[in-house]
């Protein structure tokens, strides 16, 4: 494509005053995730509670969703599997990370002066990220006993409502890491949304929230 | 049978009452919620009077329309291992040694027991998949079922069963297409010998406790006594058993069976603590971001 008004900054054009903050490919798999998160959530609630049954109705009744809530559960967790890979180096947990974790009040009453100076991900997102991947496991190993209990010999029948319980239960954990993952992203940290979408960020966004990340790929101390 | 026994007494994922049921009078004036014993209806088994004909198992398919499935044959009379999700009326036979030497031939009449606290429709998600009818009939609406076996996990006698080409879950009715018009269940229609009783609880457990002390008094079976366990409230279907203290010798007969711990945990205490928990979480954040608002970023001036 040539240029043009409504051509998209590329990774060899980056905008001026602009970081890369997330490629294409991070992009896609984050919103494939996040689409079948909301898929799997949405069903998932349905089948917890009659609340949310009509919600069965909705998304094409009740047998519809109990077939494909197992299979976008397997492309929801492949996403996961995939961040894995992309993000193993970012991830890792860092002395300074500890550090913003006991100050975390600070964080959360926006007085960012006392937080110590993070990576591509602040602690608190390395929180979020270990939140989903171990109830992603959880519900993957309960959810495909969950989804063929017909081949369960009888004497093992007694599991099933411990699968049951368990599978619920990570859900939950889920559900409450992604809350905050959505009120952060949208609300109180505005450039998120921006960066998740055509992948840049300011340089002062960077600086503020990512200071050692911007740091590393700008060769700068500010 | 007119007034009120198939009325809906409770019924599966389900949100608020139930429609139809509540408050009704009962003959002496007084009203009530719930079950009301007049309208309670019950199968007995005596097991010590069944001769394992299995009319019983033909009748069953005859009234509700299923062919005779393939049978296994495993060196003893019984028709097949389990019940299956078309043949939901199966006589156990065991042989079981006693402590003499001899042995006793023990069968029994399986089929859904019709919990009066029925671990089924505690776990079912599917409003109106299951129903329980005033009169404590649990009945399975296919056309409302999704398939998803949560009944299987909330049924402590394993009889639930899945039908893998319609993705729907099966079993005994309590034939409530006939007690709704006033006839008896087709398997104690077919019994020949009178092993099979139909009635009222309150006249089921009268005629089973009558039973009960004539073996006693009659017969070596000092032991002899009814099931009609506490843990899942009671059943509509009771056994007199020869051996009441153990009843898992007739086939796997549970001997203190409820709906699964984890199955009330689940459908009790997690459901209400996690929807308080997404409920304040969600309030929790607008709070926090009207009390201190989004992060800023102090963009630099150019120089």
């Amino acid at each position: 494509m040539s240029g043009g008004s409504l051509a998209r900054p590329t990774a060899t054009a980056v905008p001026e005053g602009q970081v890369l903050r997330y490629t294409f490919v991070e992009r896609a798999i984050h919103w494939t995730n996040g689409l079948a998160y909301l898929y799997l959530m949405l069903t998932g609630l349905a089948l917890f509670t009659p609340f949310f049954y009509w919600m069965a109705a909705v998304l094409g009744g009740g047998g519809t969703i109990r077939y494909w809530h197992p299979w976008i559960g397997l492309i929801y967790a492949a996403t996961i599997v995939q961040m894995h890979r992309m993000w193993r180096s970012d991830i890792k947990t860092t002395d300074a990370d500890r550090q913003w974790l006991k100050n975390v009040e600070a964080y959360a009453k926006n007085e960012d002066a006392n937080m110590p100076p993070q990576g591509r991900f602040n602690a608190g997102q390395k929180q979020f990220y270990w939140a989903m991947f171990y109830s992603m496991l959880l519900l993957v190993v309960t959810g495909i006993v969950m989804w063929f209990p017909e081949y369960m010999p009888r004497k093992a029948h007694f599991v099933l409502p411990i699968i049951v319980f368990l599978h619920s239960a990570a859900a939950l954990v889920s559900i409450a890491g992604f809350l905050i993952h959505v009120y952060m992203s949208i609300w109180m940290t505005p450039g998120s949304v921006k960066a998740m979408t055509d992948g840049y960020v300011s340089r002062a966004w960077a600086k503020t929230h990512h200071r050692l990340w911007y740091e590393k790929i700008t060769g700068r101390r500010s | 049978m007119s007034n009120g026994a198939m009325e809906i007494k409770a019924i599966s994922g389900h949100r608020g009452g139930t429609p139809g049921g509540g408050e009704y009078r009962q003959p002496d004036g007084t009203t009530r919620t719930g079950t009301s014993r007049d309208y309670d209806v019950c199968k007995l088994v005596d097991t010590t009077t069944c001769i394992g004909c299995k009319a019983c198992e033909v009748a069953c398919l005859e009234w509700n329309g299923y062919d005779f499935r393939e049978t296994t044959f495993d060196d003893t009379y019984q028709t097949m291992p389990d019940t299956a999700w078309n043949f939901w009326n199966l006589i156990r036979f065991n042989e079981y040694e006693n402590d003499d030497g001899t042995i006793s031939w023990l069968m029994r009449k399986d089929q859904c027991m019709h919990c009066a606290d029925p671990g089924c429709l505690t776990a079912c998600p599917a409003d109106g998949a299951i129903v329980q009818y005033q009169n404590g009939i649990v009945d399975f609406n296919q056309e409302h079922c999704i398939g998803c076996q949560y009944c299987v996990t909330g049924c402590p006698f394993n009889i639930p069963k899945f039908n893998d080409v319609t993705k729907k879950v099966y079993k005994c009715t309590l034939c409530s297409d006939r007690v709704g018009a006033g006839l008896e269940p087709a398997c104690i229609k077919s019994c020949p010998t009178g092993c099979l009783h139909f009635g009222s609880k309150e006249d089921m457990l009268f005629e089973a406790n009558k039973r009960v002390k004539q073996l006693h008094d009659n017969t070596s079976y000092s032991k002899a006594g009814v099931y009609d366990p506490e843990g899942v409230g009671g059943t509509h279907v009771i056994y007199v058993l020869h051996d009441a203290e153990n009843p898992e010798r007739y086939g796997g007969l549970p001997k203190n069976p409820t709906v699964p711990f984890m199955v009330k945990m689940w459908k009790g205490p997690l459901k209400w603590v996690g929807g308080l928990a997404m409920t304040f979480g969600v309030l929790g954040m607008f709070m926090h971001y009207v009390r201190y608002g989004p992060k800023e970023v102090h963009e630099e001036k150019k120089p």
